[in-house]
């Protein structure tokens, strides 16, 4: 009889998608373009952040958008509007955007007229934290209406981000949110992730936010960003 | 959701690494998943069962190896787990510091098949 064999493997289950990651940031590299992947849940602020800060990016840096959507395109008319190029992916019912479907939209793009391109990711804060798609930086959006409890709930997304923008904060006057509650378990899951509060109704605290990702984009020009 | 595209990823890892060698039919497959990774066991069989179908690794077992979130303090080096979808504030049990790393749960490895 044919006998059992053990193969070890030890792989990680996404290194294609991961080398595949590698591959965009080694491209984007050579032609210094930035890339950053926003995710959020829905209604957290995922395109009127994007859409705030091209109005005060714009005429600073040379701005594109990839907008993950599973299937309409009423976010990427809106980027449209501000007069910046937008590649739509329908992902058909996909819960999040990987690394291959990026590639294909940046090719989209001409990439070498282009500093910065923004990542809207599907809107959920599990999936979307499982897949690289090899932006430099990866910010997470969370609005005072969900609640300051999502960190319990979603720990890998916060652990993962780069940066975490809270957004809404007109709103946390009479809310039950804890801000104090949620900045201390954003330090103790991920102590060197950055903090913005901000709201893209009023633009309260953008201008720092603003200032902060300048910063990122800048130190890739200088040669010194690599992905975290 | 996403548990198809994790299922599809593992299903190719298997094949090729069995084809690699010497082939044969796969009957177990080990993956090492951390706690931090929303990833159901359950669900993850069901998407290889039917995905597999046709395929060496069609009846093949899924068992999955847990690991903790664990945490090493930067103050006193002790290494200590936490339960992050609770409330209470972390401390390291042995010097009180809430100055630490993460050092594992977030794993999503495939260990090792048995092929016959």
């Amino acid at each position: 009889m044919d006998e059992i064999r053990q193969i070890d493997i030890r792989k990680n289950i996404l290194s294609d998608n991961e080398d595949q990651a590698e591959v965009i940031r080694g491209e984007l590299a050579a032609k210094k373009v930035f890339l950053l992947n926003v995710m959020a849940s829905p209604g957290a602020g995922k395109t009127s952040l994007i859409v705030q800060t091209i109005r005060r990016l714009k005429g600073r840096l040379r701005l594109g958008v990839i907008e993950g959507d599973i299937e309409s395109t009423v976010d990427s008319e809106k980027i449209v509007r501000e007069g910046v190029p937008a590649v739509q992916i329908r992902t058909g019912g996909a819960c999040h955007l990987d690394a291959p479907m990026v590639s294909a939209a940046l090719a989209e793009l001409e990439l070498g007229n282009l500093d910065l391109v923004f990542i809207e990711n599907i809107g959920n804060l599990i999936c979307p934290a499982e897949f690289d798609t090899g932006a430099d930086r990866k910010v997470m959006i969370l609005s005072v209406p969900e609640g300051d409890d999502k960190i319990l709930k979603y720990p890998l997304m916060f652990s993962i981000c780069e940066a975490l923008v809270i957004n809404k904060i007109d709103y946390l006057e009479g809310s039950d949110f804890d801000l104090q509650a949620l900045r201390r378990r954003a330090y103790e899951l991920n102590p060197g992730m950055r903090l913005f509060e901000v709201s893209c109704k009023t633009g309260a605290g953008l201008d720092e936010w603003c200032a902060w990702l300048l910063g990122e984009v800048s130190r890739k020009w200088a040669g010194g960003a690599a992905a975290a | 959701m996403h548990e198809l595209a994790v299922t599809k990823s593992i299903l190719k890892l298997v094949l090729d690494h069995a084809a690699q060698n010497g082939g044969g039919e796969v009957l177990k497959i080990t993956l090492v998943i951390g706690e931090l990774r929303n990833l159901e066991e359950d669900w993850i069989q069901r998407y290889f069962d039917y995905i597999s179908k046709g395929t060496p690794a069609e009846h093949a077992v899924i068992k999955v190896r847990k690991v903790p979130v664990a945490f090493l303090c930067k103050d006193c080096g002790r290494q200590f787990t936490g339960d992050l979808h609770r409330e209470e504030k972390l401390l390291c049990p042995q010097c009180g510091g809430f100055s630490y790393d993460l050092v594992s749960g977030r794993e999503l490895i495939v260990e090792s098949v048995e092929v016959r």
